[in-house]
């Protein structure tokens, strides 16, 4: 019989990870320094970004809304985490799957749905519907973590913080808040990522009036500017890659972990 | 007179219908060292979350140097809690875990310092301020714990089994530790475990508890050489407790033989249950010296003496440490000092319930029909039934029985077993067996009609 080392298991995962991940950002970084017209090594693609005047300011303004997106989901998604948690509120898991369910459902769809609706009570489209779009379709995944976390987290420290003298208010600010960073950062890192390169929301809820930038890297690779909008997505990559270096530093407890990355 | 701080009256807590703590009554002087010691589910760490204000009682009141208690939020009571799961906060460090309570009163920073370096160096903790709690061992958590409370100078410190997660070494270190830190202290401790030695080890004042009643209080001497009760004898280490007569005063009639002891006034001819402690029993060599022979059964080493069991000249199987070894099959001669026998008045001498006639030849008692001898009374009398407690039969199964029941407690006779079986309504029905059953085992229960004493209640 043959003996099969170990190792050898890894090969199918270890030939997709090459093919569809490391070859794609092989890919992406190649395009990204290469000038299209001589096909040399070039940074032209870069310089054409931060002078072009527009796609900058839509890399601002997605980074804003992904900004009040996050703060929103957070500010709306945390109470919920904390009473869904809290046995004494919430005593059953449907009312968690309610606030889950929407995950279930395409977010295409949703938008579009979302559209209809405004459409029918006849409220315009344009940067509120975008927010509210961006929020309603980020909030499970704020909420998600945090309850985790929260549902997850010894009740005794909250006995023991009241038994050394703290209010109900400082029991919260001093042991359930820093207990959950690890869920708020998952919270936050599943929020504001991917509101960054979202493009669908904005397009179907402004009516291809306000772009996001995923907006911007969709057009340019649609009209075959491949390799000015694999710069872009380069870009992106690297904003989102220090997003997580930074909130990264402060999980490094495996165990409080938020669940979902 | 020492002065008392803590003061509880007639608390009584249900959880879902059933009473764990019925009608406590209870004192803490200022500065002692008092423990609430009984089995796991007897009210015990229910009571302790009462003191901090976890838990809120039905009835009772609960004082603190005259002032009510029950209306106040934990985090204003002067009490501090060392939770038997240490309870540190994970974000903390061991410095920070500590500074915890300093910090929400708002001192100045150096004050915290040296308060928080100053209960380090009492619990030998020193140069672990920078520490993350979670990679301290289980013995360094619980010193941090324990730092953690005292450092705030609470009035009242309550420990909830606070060693029961530590090696049987470590525990008995941090046994003399604890012991000296409420010497320096001077704080009133209040301590909960089911640990009858760690009990006796530290107390001044021990609280003995079962079923959500106390059953005794007293310092562990008095608890030890003169339990109250057959549980509290039966809890508080070895014992062989034996059914007797307390054939006049200061004359106890038990294991066939009439023994000289202390006790009086309990009159002439009085059933008692009799303690006495393993130790207590001498061998004597001389067998012409002894009060009563037996051959023993079992020499057991133990480490520091040997536990023999030996079946005495009568047939009642006794418990026995001894220094010296005997082998089995020996006969040998025994002695029981005066002083040494614990008697006990019975807390029943029969079972006795509440019953309602439902027929001239049938009662009703607990919920279940028993037929009994005509008796002449009508339908819907009310009747007291009584049942030697030799009487009641206990079957294997529950649905053979008119009644159902658990086996609650076991206590061993010496020449058979006192069973207390709980039915499912929380009764308590008593009976003498020779068969072994176990704690836990779900029985029926049948009794015969000619073994039913019915006699009318009174109006």
């Amino acid at each position: 019989m043959i003996k099969i080392k170990r190792a050898t298991w890894s090969i199918p995962y270890a030939a997709y990870l090459f093919v569809f991940v490391g070859l794609p950002l092989v890919m992406i970084a190649v395009y990204a320094f290469t000038d299209k017209s001589t096909g040399q090594f070039s940074l032209i693609n870069f310089t054409k970004f931060f002078s072009a005047q527009e796609d900058f300011h839509t890399f601002i303004y997605s980074i804003e809304k992904a900004l009040v997106n996050t703060a929103i989901c957070l500010a709306l998604g945390y109470p919920a985490a904390w009473i869904l948690s809290n046995s004494k509120l919430n005593r059953s898991s449907i009312t968690v799957m309610l606030f889950i369910l929407p995950m279930w459902i395409n977010m295409l769809i949703r938008t579009m749905a979302t559209v209809a609706l405004f459409d029918f009570i006849h409220i315009p489209l344009g940067e509120g519907a975008l927010i509210f779009g961006l929020v309603y379709n980020f909030l499970p995944f704020m909420i998600y973590p945090i309850y985790n976390v929260l549902k997850k987290m010894d009740r005794s420290y909250i006995t023991a913080a009241e038994d050394l003298g703290a209010t109900p208010f400082q029991v919260f600010t001093k042991v359930c808040i820093p207990l959950s960073i690890p869920g708020i950062t998952s919270g936050i890192m599943m929020v504001f990522m991917p509101t960054i390169s979202t493009f669908a929301i904005a397009e179907l809820l402004t009516l291809n009036k306000i772009k996001l930038f995923g907006t911007t890297i969709q057009e340019n690779i649609n009209n075959g500017i491949w390799n000015y909008g694999a710069a872009l997505a380069l870009i992106m990559l690297v904003i989102i890659g220090l997003t997580m270096l930074i909130t990264d530093s402060d999980t490094n407890r495996e165990e409080e972990a938020g669940g979902l990355i | 007179m020492s002065e008392r701080i803590i003061e509880i009256k007639n608390l009584s807590k249900t959880f879902d219908g059933i009473k764990v703590l019925d009608d406590i009554n209870l004192y803490v002087n200022k500065g002692e060292f008092l423990t609430l010691l009984g089995p796991s589910g007897c009210g015990k760490t229910t009571l302790l979350r009462i003191l901090a204000g976890f838990t809120i009682p039905e009835e009772g009141t609960l004082t603190m140097e005259g002032n009510d208690l029950l209306d106040t939020p934990p985090h204003l009571r002067p009490l501090n809690t060392v939770f038997q799961r240490y309870a540190l906060f994970p974000h903390l460090n061991v410095f920070d875990n500590i500074a915890f309570g300093l910090k929400l009163k708002k001192l100045p920073s150096d004050e915290i310092e040296m308060k928080v370096r100053k209960v380090l160096k009492m619990v030998s903790m020193t140069d672990y301020e920078d520490r993350d709690v979670e990679s301290l061992s289980g013995g360094q958590q619980q010193r941090v714990a324990i730092a953690r409370a005292i450092v705030n100078q609470p009035k009242v410190l309550l420990l909830d089994e606070p060693l029961a997660a530590l090696d049987l070494k470590m525990r008995k270190d941090m046994q003399i530790e604890l012991k000296e830190m409420h010497k320096k202290l001077g704080i009133t401790f209040i301590y909960v475990t089911h640990d009858q030695e760690e009990a006796l080890t530290l107390s001044d004042t021990i609280v003995v508890m079962s079923a959500g009643q106390i059953q005794q209080i007293g310092t562990p001497k008095d608890i030890y050489n003169e339990p109250v009760n057959s549980f509290v004898a039966d809890f508080i280490g070895e014992s062989n407790i034996l059914n007797g007569t307390m054939v006049k005063d200061k004359l106890v009639h038990f294991i066939g033989h009439d023994f000289e002891c202390v006790d009086k006034d309990f009159g002439e001819n009085v059933p008692v249950d009799v303690v006495i402690r393993p130790e207590d029993i001498t061998v004597v060599n001389d067998l012409s010296k002894a009060q009563f022979t037996g051959k023993v059964k079992s020499c057991i080493f133990k480490g520091v003496h040997y536990e023999m069991f030996v079946d005495s000249d009568t047939g009642n199987e006794l418990m026995l440490q001894n220094y010296t070894p005997y082998a089995p099959e020996q006969e040998i001669g025994m002695k029981i000092k005066p002083s040494d026998i614990q008697v006990m008045k019975k807390e029943r001498l029969c079972n006795t319930f509440d019953g309602e006639m439902t027929a001239s030849d049938e009662v009703e008692i607990l919920g279940g029909r028993f037929a009994c001898p005509e008796t002449g009374f009508e339908a819907g009398t009310q009747v007291k039934v009584c049942v030697e407690f030799d009487k009641i039969d206990i079957m294997d199964n529950q649905d053979e029985g008119i009644l159902e029941g658990e086996v609650h407690f076991i206590l061993y006779k010496g020449d058979h077993y006192h069973v207390t079986i709980q039915t499912p309504e929380r009764d308590f029905i008593y009976a003498d067996t020779n068969d072994i059953w176990d704690k836990g085992d779900l029985v029926g229960i049948n009794i015969k009609a000619e073994d039913l004493i019915i006699t009318k209640a009174d109006d």
